[in-house]
């Protein structure tokens, strides 16, 4: 009878110890704690940084705008290897179709000359599109020639990169004026919202992302696309045996996952950006997003909360130099939160444990 | 039945006392008690889900009972974990094995105490122990074979084996001949044999009513999570066992009307095809079922029965050969043209194709036919409609718990996953319903239920191709029984009056009468 497990009585506090939300905020926690130390080590006041974090990120309306400005490629990011875990692969690779994504709407934003209602969806639809066909070549070559596709996405990631180095320097489309970058895209592609209570940092493109994640969640839970892309995913054998064609729902798979990341390079790109940069180093966004998806416990609407949430982590790290606080913390407080994310099935078995053996403990001594 | 009891009814090495086990509102153990003896093999019988697997893992400190105590030899003690169990001499044979694939048997039996000689393992002394183990007992491996390449029978014994290295004197079995063929498991009863008599007790949770009557001294029979009664294995038949357990009398037999069959449903002419190792398993085999029979499919494992209800059914290419259902050739197609042709199965393995684990029940319940309009529109599920379908369906193929159609499948007993498979099939009421041992894991009460339904669709015309390790199944449902051995049908018989020894001979190669 392992089934009696869940037939205990569903009440919020059960949910709350089988679910993953408790055990996500027990890993940001601690990833503050963790964070906390090392910045004293560092000779650092911990709650000072802190502070700063919180009132440089919230305290103002127009930070709070940076906030969502930073947060939206990382939603659109973590939604994209979100998708891809729910679907049984492992987008390693959404930094590259991120790229790819940035470059197809800085072409489209720069050298295509319609008014903005036309501009923004198209330039929007050719990034996903690039981003997707990225992908589609990465799954091609897993489900024809069985290549491994964490390799190639790695390798994908890479040609992205010195493609878009290459792009960027080509005399087209290479700015006319100093720095190592293309022209600004069209301002009939740009996402801003010219405000002043919004302050400067103001783009309205964290709606892309919004509605991206509730298209996937619906997809995902609703949909036979998303039934059959699951079925694939946790078992292609039964997929198979209930006459799904799992080498196309693969496919179908990793290039949604692909168009969400390529998404994701354009919303940077047409509210933040405006034109791409040549690159010294990857950016990590596509990397980012594997944390944001775990944070988010792979589910899409978490996605919205946990991109947020490094969206603000992100920007509150460029204010921390104000208060002689290493920026990196921040990378450090977000790579233990994953570590113990990674390994939140140990707080879950010791505190269901704990929780299992009082309640024991209670009937026990009410007999 | 001839065997030798070695119980020391002097020496009790378990009591359990009015064990309770509450999971919530749930009740899966209502006052239970268990007395075991030195050298005592004691059967604990229950249908799926009765509450077997949740005393047995309060005993081995998996679970906290709600109340009761347990006494091991004599004293008091309290079981929390199964480093403390292993500690008390209690070891347990899980149902699904837990071994490393890539390691041999030996790596496997002394993992987590290996014996150290300075820094390195002591892989010597350890295969000689288990050398010694597997001479002392009976249980014959090859300390140097992988894990992955040796038989499930085989894989058992290492974990028998593990249990023993540890030390243990009590042994659970859980379910131990759910994946065994007939051999492995009169083997396996010999095997428990040797263990008694070197002075082990052995609990044994089955629902099996065969093997207990082999193997077991006495019976504790659990039904609903309550304790029934225990019996002197000597003293009742099989028929008192059944109803002890399910509650109300059972039958064995199906009663099945005479009837002509039809014309040719199925019709499989010299039928080639490979194993995973590509070699050839199938040489040219010749197979029909007609409408209206049920032809049973006898042979011991690894003849080719695997593979050639996979090459039917689409999931794997058979190298040449024909595969027709009412005349269309389906041969290489795919799973879903053969489907929509009218093939359905129940599969062997029903983890690995039956079933995606993670998915709902009621999810489950849809998996060839979520695109159908019953179920989804313009590729929008209609979700009150398979909710609906599943609690349909979970009602009359008592699938337990009830109420579990948005709980994952791999939550339910083994018997209720099995329960979901045969619902699903047996509802897309195809022109042929391949069934592969579909009563394994299955209780008595479900067995009986599987059979009419399956001679249910026979008397409704359709064909029905039954694949099963269980000869008496195959004698009692088969209107035709043909017997493969080497990727080829050996020999034909009636099934009315069919012989066990006759059958048991040609399964083994000889005798062919084809």
């Amino acid at each position: 009878m392992r089934n009696t497990k869940e037939k205990e009585s569903i009440s919020f506090g059960n949910k709350l110890l089988h679910g993953n939300l408790l055990y996500t905020l027990i890993a940001i926690l601690v990833g503050f704690i963790v964070g906390a130390i090392l910045l004293q080590i560092a000779g650092v006041n911990s709650a000072a940084a802190y502070g700063k974090l919180i009132s440089g990120t919230l305290g103002k309306v127009k930070f709070i705008v940076w906030s969502i400005a930073y947060a939206t490629p990382l939603i659109l990011t973590g939604l994209s290897v979100a998708f891809s875990f729910q679907t049984g692969v492992f987008n390693i690779g959404a930094e590259g179709q991120y790229v790819v994504g940035s470059l197809a709407a800085v072409a489209v934003g720069i050298f295509v000359k319609v008014p903005a209602i036309i501009h923004i969806p198209l330039c929007l639809i050719v990034a996903a599109l690039a981003g997707g066909l990225w992908s589609t070549i990465v799954a091609v070559l897993k489900v024809k020639r069985g290549i491994n596709e964490v390799l190639s996405f790695i390798m994908f990631n890479w040609i992205a990169y010195y493609l878009s180095n290459y792009i960027v320097n080509t005399p087209a489309i290479h700015t006319t004026g100093t720095g190592e970058c293309t022209k600004d895209i069209a301002d009939s592609a740009k996402m801003t919202i010219a405000s002043d209570f919004l302050g400067s940092g103001a783009t309205y493109n964290i709606l892309v992302a919004v509605l991206a994640a509730l298209l996937i969640a619906f997809i995902l839970n609703r949909t036979t696309l998303g039934y059959k892309l699951k079925a694939v995913g946790f078992n292609r054998h039964a997929a198979e045996y209930g006459g799904i064609n799992s080498n196309k729902e693969i496919v179908t798979a990793m290039a949604i996952s692909g168009a969400l990341a390529g998404m994701g390079g354009a919303c940077q790109l047409m509210g933040m950006g405006m034109r791409v940069s040549q690159f010294a180093s990857q950016e990590s966004f596509g990397f980012q997003g594997i944390t944001v998806a775990l944070i988010g416990s792979t589910n899409p609407i978490g996605c919205i909360f946990a991109g947020l949430f490094y969206g603000v982590m992100k920007y509150g790290g460029t204010k921390l130099s104000l208060v002689n606080a290493p920026a990196e913390i921040v990378d450090i407080i977000m790579g233990t939160i994953v570590f113990f994310i990674a390994i939140s099935h140990v707080f879950k078995r010791l505190i269901l444990g704990y929780a299992g053996k009082k309640k024991a403990g209670d009937k026990g001594g009410n007999k | 039945m001839g065997r030798e009891s070695h119980v020391d009814l002097s020496k009790t090495v378990i009591a359990m006392h009015d064990i309770v086990k509450k999971f919530g509102d749930f009740v899966a153990n209502d006052g239970i008690n268990l007395t075991v003896h030195k050298g005592e093999v004691h059967a604990i019988l229950g249908e799926n889900g009765a509450g077997k697997s949740t005393l047995m893992n309060v005993l081995y400190g998996l679970y906290h009972p709600t109340s009761g105590h347990i006494e091991v030899n004599g004293s008091k003690v309290s079981i929390d974990s199964p480093e403390k169990a292993i500690e008390l001499g209690i070891g347990m044979v899980h149902q699904h094995f837990m071994l490393v694939q890539p390691f041999t048997v030996t790596e496997n039996i002394i993992l987590g105490m290996e014996p150290v000689k300075g820094l390195t393992v002591d892989l010597k002394s350890a295969r000689e122990q288990v050398v010694e183990l597997s001479k002392r007992y009976g249980l014959d491996v090859d300390p140097d074979a992988k894990i992955e390449d040796i038989s499930v029978g085989m894989q058992q014994r290492v974990e028998i084996l593990k249990v023993l290295y540890r030390g243990a004197d009590i042994l659970i079995l859980d379910e131990p001949t759910a994946s065994l063929t007939p051999q492995e498991i009169s083997e396996l009863i010999e095997i428990i044999g040797h263990l008694t008599g070197d002075g082990k007790s052995v609990i044994l949770i089955t629902h099996k009513l065969k093997e207990i009557k082999a193997s077991a001294d006495y019976c504790t029979i659990i039904r609903q999570g309550k304790y029934i009664q225990t019996v002197n294995v000597a003293e009742v038949d099989e028929n008192e066992l059944a109803s002890m357990m399910v509650g109300r009398d059972v039958t064995f037999k199906v009663e099945k009307k005479e009837q002509e069959p039809g014309t040719e449903a199925l019709v499989i002419k010299n039928l080639h095809g490979r194993d995973y190792r590509n070699v050839e398993i199938l040489k040219g085999l010749e197979l029909s079922v007609r409408c209206g029979e049920i032809v049973g499919l006898a042979g011991v494992d690894g003849n080719g029965q695997t593979e050639l209800v996979e090459i039917i059914t689409g999931l794997r290419k058979g190298t040449e050969g024909s595969v027709m259902i009412h005349g269309k050739e389906v041969f290489g197609a795919t799973p879903r043209e053969i489907f929509e042709a009218g093939i359905t199965s129940i599969p062997a393995d029903r983890q690995k194709h039956g079933l995606v684990l993670q998915f709902s029940v009621a999810d489950n319940l849809i998996l060839q036919n979520f695109g159908e309009e019953e179920f989804s529109k313009h590729g929008i599920l209609k979700r009150d409609a398979i909710q609906k379908k599943a609690t349909e369906l979970i009602e009359k193929f008592d699938v337990r718990p009830r109420g579990s159609e948005n709980k994952p499948a791999g939550q339910l007993s083994g018997g209720n996953q099995q329960k979901v498979i045969i619902a699903r099939e047996i509802t897309n009421d195809s022109e042929l319903l391949i069934a592969v041992n579909p009563t394994r894991g299955l209780d008595v009460g479900a067995i009986e239920y599987v059979h009419r339904y399956l001679v249910e669709q026979r008397n409704k015309g359709k064909a029905v191709l039954l694949v099963s390790f269980e000869l008496d199944e195959i004698m009692n449902l088969s209107d035709e029984i043909k017997v493969i051995f080497d990727g080829k049908i050996v020999g034909s018989v009636p099934g009315k009056g069919a012989d066990e020894n006759e059958l048991g001979l040609m399964m083994a190669g000889g005798g062919a009468h084809a």
